[in-house]
């Protein structure tokens, strides 16, 4: 089931440039358990959509099977949304954008999703730069099926059941950069200041924007010993940067320190504005995320932030050179060759 | 041998080395046939290789105009030592070995009841021509010159096609030419040549055309809008999107700017490739794959999803012989079960089963407009024979007043003058078929979820059973409404009161009504047939089957999956389904069938009054 949420709002709510308040980028009241993750992430990505004024029928969502893949019935009630088959996200959202370059696709999926039944259409998409954003809700277990442990389970993380973990987990961030990916951010549910930036700028990011957000299962993966709860997330969370979003044409309010600061120009005009808490990990080299990621690893830390950023790469439209329309809006007359080519085809099979 | 001379009608097989180039050669034979005006129906035989293993080219030649294969050689073109000895015992009675005699055959191999002409091509091939790949290539055309004397063929004809092949590359005609009049002159002084077969003019092709049915099926999407399409590389079916591909760079691409009216997506398996197809036609756009049996079972839980979800997508299923991996480069109709049930829980697809190039590129159009006014996936039955043989056809027709049939969608106007509220689910107009909207539409109505889970009319997830069942009955009322608008059967009867029927569908109709035409001129017995072309079963299908006391099915699998499929759908007693299988990977011939029907009606009628119901 899924209930809607009561309609009555403050009256002042406050309305971004479209003229909506957040009602209006809200879906129905989530099932899923009280103090679970995914949910504080619905409300950053209904929080990003808000202040970037996106209009909300011109968003898709996607999602796979699992309790992230359920999220989009919580936000966004204005767009379509497809919850699709175990794993199988990303070829549909593929597909979706090749319809229609227009829209703003934004897929969620978890580590089930993700890091295993799914993992080759990640890592094609990734390939790809399908242009979309990619939210990873990684809590380290399976939560429909009751607590199993995932492919993203830390070695040793000892999950409700007690048993740790024996296998090495995979790094879906680090995946991601070794596959190309163009934007790459880790984050943390519990992070509503750094999570809402790193939404912007993904989705102002052009091509694909993969975020991992841990994001604790309060059932199944949030006792003492499990490298996903929130406990241990807040203990050894390490920011490498927070992030302002400044949209096209807005003055930069937010302070800037020549020192640490670096402004990154968006493809649409908008500016990222990246308070640099590592001053020496430059968001242009993969390698230079790749090494912090390892040696933040090293020192038991966990990374946030964004990790790796290359604002000029061409999306998959671009390097397909399809035309500027949506496909999906061409008619009869586009498409159709007609009747005096067909005889030309006939007569060259004669 | 004294021999009658046989003009016109015989079967020739050229046996070669995969990966040598004969496949150009052959062609430019059967062309030339077809060009001096006579029906030919050409099947490639090869292995599941890139080079070096045996691989053959059975041309059929029958001026009366029948297309199946045939069964039986009666010319034999051996280059091939390593299947010498198999080629040679195919050849029938009273034949024609022709061979490359720079080395002598194996005496051991030789019949005294066919004709050996031997040809030294490999040495003349060596005197001629330096570079060994071009002794090679250049080998291939002379034995088609070869050919060209010993049936008593028209040179010019030849000649056209090699300078229609070449156009654009005008320094290849000559050395072409000149090998195709060497090996013809070689042949030409010999003493029986011209041989007793012999290939003379005829206007009996009129304005028909020769070409393969994945061609067909690529050209047809482009012609019925596909704007996306997603695949994975798999025999038989890649060169439908080879040729969707050619034809869209051809009609779909801006001159000037290059840019592109389609996407094509190479996907990384198929469960993508039709999860890609799905994702684009939830968004509007007209969206296919083309596959074959492993990919169909690999599809399984999206095509369930599409059903569920009631999202249209188009599949083209380029029949091999299973199972598994089973033999990929050999035909049959063993996927017509598990496309017409594929998935989990109760789904049923529409499937189309066409049986020429002109059927493959209009059910592929088709296709589209029945996805998409019934929201739901539709598949094209082809097969490897169809697909990968050049097939003589009708010509294709297109009416330019046509208009894609974009099925029931809410566009923003109709969205905003609507008062009540949307509901994805609901059953407006009683044909089961619901309203769709397409995402990024109106901004604050028509946007709904779309879920393979159960919902309710307005999409929103539900797990009432009440609800569950009345969403199923309105799917299964939308295949009642589908049943009435897929094509119809063609049936085509006697002129006598016949109490047996024979049913075909895809490939196995060509060689059906040749057995049939021949039962009735060799046997007296006259049987009604017809030809399925589609699932949902038309109640014309039902109503012929009553009408006889037995129907033969005929089909390119062991399991009868056609039989099944029609047996589960009706209540007929299986009895009266008499199965009639061919499933060796070879095309189904003609003789196959007419011996099964002919002993069948001969051996279990044994009463005279009921066999007199035959004849």
């Amino acid at each position: 089931m899924s209930y809607k949420i009561p309609t009555f709002r403050h009256p002042n709510l406050p309305k971004n440039d479209l003229g909506y308040t957040t009602k209006d980028y809200e879906g129905a009241v989530s099932t899923l358990c009280a103090g679970c993750g995914h949910d504080s992430i619905s409300n950053a990505i209904i929080e990003a959509c808000f202040e970037m004024s996106i209009p909300p029928h011109r968003v898709a969502k996607l999602s796979g099977i699992g309790c992230s893949s359920k999220t989009p019935t919580y936000f966004l009630g204005n767009s379509h949304g497809f919850n699709s088959v175990h794993g199988r996200m990303p070829s549909v959202a593929t597909g979706a954008n090749m319809a229609n370059r227009e829209l703003l696709y934004i897929g969620v999926s978890g580590d089930g999703d993700t890091a295993s039944i799914g993992m080759g259409q990640f890592v094609h998409a990734v390939r790809r730069n399908v242009n979309m954003v990619y939210i990873c809700e990684n809590n380290g277990v399976y939560g429909l099926t009751k607590g199993q442990d995932s492919a993203t389970t830390d070695i040793g993380s000892k999950s409700k059941k007690g048993e740790p973990n024996a296998l090495e987990p995979i790094d879906l961030c680090s995946i991601a950069l070794q596959l190309g990916a163009t934007f790459v951010a880790n984050s943390f549910s519990g992070d509503k200041d750094q999570l809402v930036p790193i939404i912007q700028a993904a989705i102002a990011h052009r091509g694909f924007a993969f975020i991992n957000i841990i994001s604790p299962c309060v059932t199944f993966n949030n006792a003492p010993g499990s490298t996903k709860a929130y406990d241990y997330i807040r203990q050894h969370m390490a920011s490498t940067n927070t992030v302002d979003y400044v949209p096209p044409a807005e003055e930069i309010t937010a302070e800037f320190d020549e020192g640490t600061d670096e402004k990154v120009t968006m493809h649409d005009g908008s500016i990222i504005n990246l308070h640099k808490l590592e001053t020496k990990h430059d968001i242009h080299s993969r390698t230079s995320a790749l090494s912090l990621m390892q040696e933040y690893k090293a020192e038991d830390k966990v990374v946030t932030g964004i990790l790796f950023m290359d604002e000029n790469s061409q999306e998959i439209h671009e390097t397909m050179n399809t035309t500027q329309r949506p496909l999906r809006d061409l008619g009869t007359e586009e498409l159709c060759p007609g009747a005096a080519n067909l005889e030309k085809i006939n007569d060259l099979h004669r | 041998m004294k021999r009658d001379i046989i003009i016109n009608k015989f079967v020739i097989k050229f046996a070669n080395v995969n990966g040598t180039g004969s496949a150009s050669a052959n062609k430019l034979f059967s062309r030339a046939v077809f060009r001096m005006g006579v029906p030919i129906s050409p099947k490639n035989i090869f292995p599941s290789n890139i080079q070096g293993l045996p691989t053959w080219y059975e041309v059929r030649i029958n001026e009366n105009g029948f297309l199946g294969r045939r069964g039986g050689i009666d010319v034999m073109v051996g280059m091939n030592p390593q299947s010498m000895e198999r080629d040679i015992t195919e050849v029938e009675k009273g034949g024609y070995f022709i061979y490359d005699s720079t080395r002598p055959i194996n005496p051991d191999f030789k019949r005294d009841d066919i004709d050996f002409i031997g040809i030294p091509l490999t040495e003349k091939c060596r005197e001629m021509y330096e570079d060994p790949r071009q002794r090679q290539l250049f080998r291939n055309v002379m034995y088609v010159g070869v050919m060209a004397a010993l049936f008593d063929m028209e040179m010019e004809v030849f000649k056209q096609l090699i300078n229609d092949q070449f156009k654009g590359k005008e320094k290849l005609v000559a050395p072409n030419i000149q090998a195709l009049e060497t090996g013809y002159d070689m042949a030409a002084k010999l003493p029986n040549c011209p041989i007793a077969y012999r290939i003379e003019r005829r206007d009996n092709v009129g304005n028909k055309i020769l070409m393969d049915g994945n061609e067909a099926c690529g050209l047809g999407a482009v012609y019925g809008g596909a704007t996306v399409s997603a695949w994975y590389p798999i025999t038989p079916s890649t060169s439908v999107i080879d040729n969707y591909s050619r034809y869209c760079r051809m009609f779909r691409t801006d001159k000037e700017t290059g840019e592109k009216n389609f996407a094509i997506v190479q996907a990384e398996d198929e469960l993508a490739a039709i999860g890609m197809v799905i994702g684009a036609s939830w968004n509007g756009a007209r969206a296919f794959t083309a596959t074959s049996g492993p990919g169909l079972s690999l599809m399984n839980e999206f095509l369930g999803l599409a059903y569920f979800a009631e999202i249209p997508a188009v599949l083209i299923d380029v029949q091999r012989s299973g199972p598994s991996t089973g033999m990929p480069t050999r035909t049959q109709q063993s996927d017509v079960l598990s496309a017409a049930y594929a998935s989990h829980g109760d789904t049923k697809h529409i499937c189309l089963y066409p049986s020429t190039p002109k059927e493959c590129f209009e059910y592929t159009a088709m296709a589209f407009d029945l996805a998409e006014r019934f929201q739901t996936p539709v598949m094209v039955m082809s097969d490897l024979d169809l697909g990968m043989n050049d097939n003589m056809s009708e010509p294709f027709e297109w009416d330019d007043a046509k208009r894609y049939d974009r099925g029931k969608v809410f566009n923003e106007e109709d969205l905003e003058n609507m008062n009540e509220k949307f509901g994805r689910y609901l059953d407006i107009d009683g044909d089961g078929i619901p309203y769709r909207t397409y995402p990024g539409t109106h901004p604050t109505k028509g946007a709904f979820f779309t879920r393979g889970t159960s919902k309710d009319e307005y999409a929103i997830y539900t797990e009432n059973g009440e609800k569950y069942i009345e969403n199923m009955e309105r799917i299964q009322k939308k295949w009642k409404t589908a049943s009435t608008v897929v094509p119809k059967p063609v049936i085509r009867k006697t002129d006598k009161p016949c109490t047996v029927g024979v049913i075909h569908y895809g490939t196995s109709e060509a060689s059906t009504l040749e057995a049939l035409h021949h039962l009735n001129s060799l046997h007296g017995i006259s049987l009604d047939s017809m030809g399925i072309q589609a699932f949902p079963f038309s109640d014309e299908v039902g109503q012929f089957i009553e009408e006889h006391e037995y129907v033969f099915v005929v089909e390119q699998n062991r399991d009868a999956q056609m039989r099944t499929l029609l047996i589960n759908e009706y209540d007929f007693d299986p009895e009266c389904l008499v199965p009639l299988l061919h499933y060796d990977g070879s095309p189904i011939t003609a003789r196959f069938i007419r011996h099964i029907i002919r002993d069948w009606i001969l051996q279990t009628t044994t009463s005279p009054r009921r066999r007199s119901r035959f004849y």
